[in-house]
């Protein structure tokens, strides 16, 4: 008897705790939407910001700034991050695991709890004040490097969970060692170190702590890379501080951008992990 | 009339400190089908992978003797295991196909990786590997569907056309049936007869009516010794020694 009150009072809470998180995340998703999608615009997607006092307006380089310190971020830490990953999965299965394996693995379980803003303040060091200027260079390195932990254990992982007679089956066909790595092994990975990737890609296109003193954002068009470069995330930052109404609105509606965005790539990597299976 | 292919020559063979192959000797004749049994444990697999240079992949693993292939010994140090695993193919006792290629890829991947840039010599000789393998005639429609969703011994004959596309001289099969139905074993039997016109075959297997029904010689090999070789049926009807007589009788193993 005692029993089956306990049965159904831990039933209970593990309902009202379900129910309780659903209903917090729909609260702020219906809240961002409610707010977003009232001062979202077709010049949202296509205008400049206007000069102070202005209303109107809208944050095109924002969201082509987003996408291109994404994109910049991307194509310098996957490389790196995968090829890492490969290095530890193949030393690991070696007889000698090195030691160096191991300082990497540690190294890169510090960075990823290093909090985002002291990343910032060190590409601010490295690249900002040598170059004495602001850019889209010194954002992406900040970006990068937060993802470098996510794909380089994801990459190893996923190597690691290849199994050995598809290694073997390669080496068999006279494929040597590396094409086997490159070509086969990496190849059987590539869904879930895709996936990897896009999870990081998700996570830093929110970032913004790194981006305040890196890429520091703009209200104009970008020149070139080495110049400041507005992000969607600043953009809606520097406009929920701001004292304007309109501004405002449109960091509600920069935020609904965002939130979709993230969902898209996070949709997409579960397609791609479902492609495969 | 009888012409060796390969010969195994005092073949020790070891995992770190632990022999498990203790100076096996063995001549393979060339297109005939020679089969590899014994009881559970005793060296089958590590005898075969150490043919095509498979054994010294695992780590602390060692090998001594010799492996004549054309008289030559695939152990010389001028050797390049790459070329000896080309001409030595080998299919595994479960199917392994590449899951994230297509079946195309599958049987195109060793030629490809290996070198070959002529997209119709590779187009022909996949489809002509898969047509040995009897597979073609399944698959034909859906050559760039991926492999994985092959039935068991589908995917089977997709490991034997893919060792198949690279001509190999040789071909090693470890246990090649054992996680297949009757009906794909069957068919991977006749397949096997097919092949020997052309190639020089070991198998490994635990099914003695197999091992009787598709090979000409047998070798019994007893914890990494060589027990017996000699023709299939001599080993099957009038074995020479005790231990083979007991095995076969089913008396341990
Ligand atoms: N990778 C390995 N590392 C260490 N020992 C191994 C390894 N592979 C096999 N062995 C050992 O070597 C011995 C021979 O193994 P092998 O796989 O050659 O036997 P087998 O005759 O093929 O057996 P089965 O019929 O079960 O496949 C066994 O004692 C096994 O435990
Ligand atoms: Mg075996």
């Amino acid at each position: 008897m005692k029993r089956k009150i306990i049965d159904k009072i831990m039933q209970f809470l593990i309902y009202t705790s379900g129910v309780l998180v659903c209903f917090v995340l729909l609260i702020i998703l219906g809240y961002i939407v409610l707010k977003g999608i009232s001062s979202l615009s077709l010049d949202f997607f296509i205008r400049l910001p206007k000069p102070v006092g202005e209303v109107g307006g809208g944050m095109v380089n924002a969201i082509v700034g987003s996408f291109i310190l994404v994109l910049l971020s991307t194509l310098w830490s996957v490389p790196i991050g995968v090829l890492s990953g490969v290095y530890l999965a193949e030393s690991s299965s070696s007889a000698k695991p090195s030691n160096f394996s191991s300082v990497l693995r540690f190294l890169l379980d510090v960075l990823s709890g290093v909090p985002s803003i002291v990343i910032g303040i060190f590409a601010y060091s490295l690249i900002v004040l040598p170059m004495k200027k602001f850019s889209a260079i010194a954002g992406s390195f900040a970006l990068g490097i937060i993802m470098l932990p996510t794909i380089t254990r994801t990459a190893e992982e996923m190597i690691k969970m290849v199994p050995r007679s598809i290694k073997e089956a390669s080496l068999a066909l006279g494929i040597n060692y590396w094409k086997t790595v490159f070509f086969v092994i990496l190849n059987t990975a590539k869904p879930g170190i895709l996936t990897g990737i896009l999870i990081a890609v998700a996570r830093i296109f929110g970032e913004t702590a790194p981006l305040l003193f890196t890429a520091f954002g703009n209200r104009f068009w970008h020149r070139s890379l080495f110049e400041p470069i507005a992000a969607l995330p600043l953009q809606i930052f520097a406009y929920a501080i701001s004292p304007y109404d309109d501004w405002h609105k449109q960091a509600w509606a920069g935020a609904l951008i965002l939130i979709l965005i993230v969902y898209i790539i996070i949709f997409m990597s579960r397609k791609i992990l479902l492609k495969y299976r | 009339m009888l012409e060796t292919k390969l010969e195994i020559k005092n073949l020790s063979a070891w995992y770190s400190e632990h022999q498990v192959l203790k100076n096996v000797s063995i001549p393979i004749y060339k297109n005939k089908v020679a089969a590899i049994i014994g009881p559970s444990g005793c060296g089958k697999s590590t005898l075969i992978r150490c043919i095509n240079r498979l054994h010294e992949i695992v780590p602390n693993a060692k090998v001594e003797g010799q492996v004549l292939l054309d008289g030559k010994n695939i152990y010389d140090i001028d050797v390049d295991p790459m070329e000896v695993r080309k001409k030595v193919g080998m299919v595994f006792q479960q199917p392994n196909p590449f899951p994230t290629m297509t079946i195309f890829d599958n049987v195109a991947v060793g030629l490809k990786l290996n070198g070959v840039k002529d997209k119709k010599l590779i187009q022909s000789t996949v489809i002509n590997a898969l047509k040995e393998a009897g597979l073609y005639e399944e698959v034909k429609d859906k050559l760039h569907h991926y492999g994985t969703h092959l039935s068991g011994g589908q995917q089977q004959r997709l490991c034997i056309a893919r060792t198949l596309a690279l001509r190999p001289e040789v071909i090693l099969f470890d246990e090649p049936c054992s996680a297949l139905d009757p009906i794909s074993t069957a068919k991977i039997e006749d397949l096997i007869l097919e092949l020997k016109k052309n190639h020089t075959i070991i198998i490994v297997t635990h099914n003695l009516q197999q091992a009787a029904r598709v090979s000409e010689y047998t070798a019994f090999l007893y914890l990494g010794e060589l027990i017996e070789f000699g023709l299939t049926e001599s080993i099957f009807t009038a074995p020479k020694m005790k231990k083979t007589e007991e095995y076969i009788m089913g008396r341990f193993g």
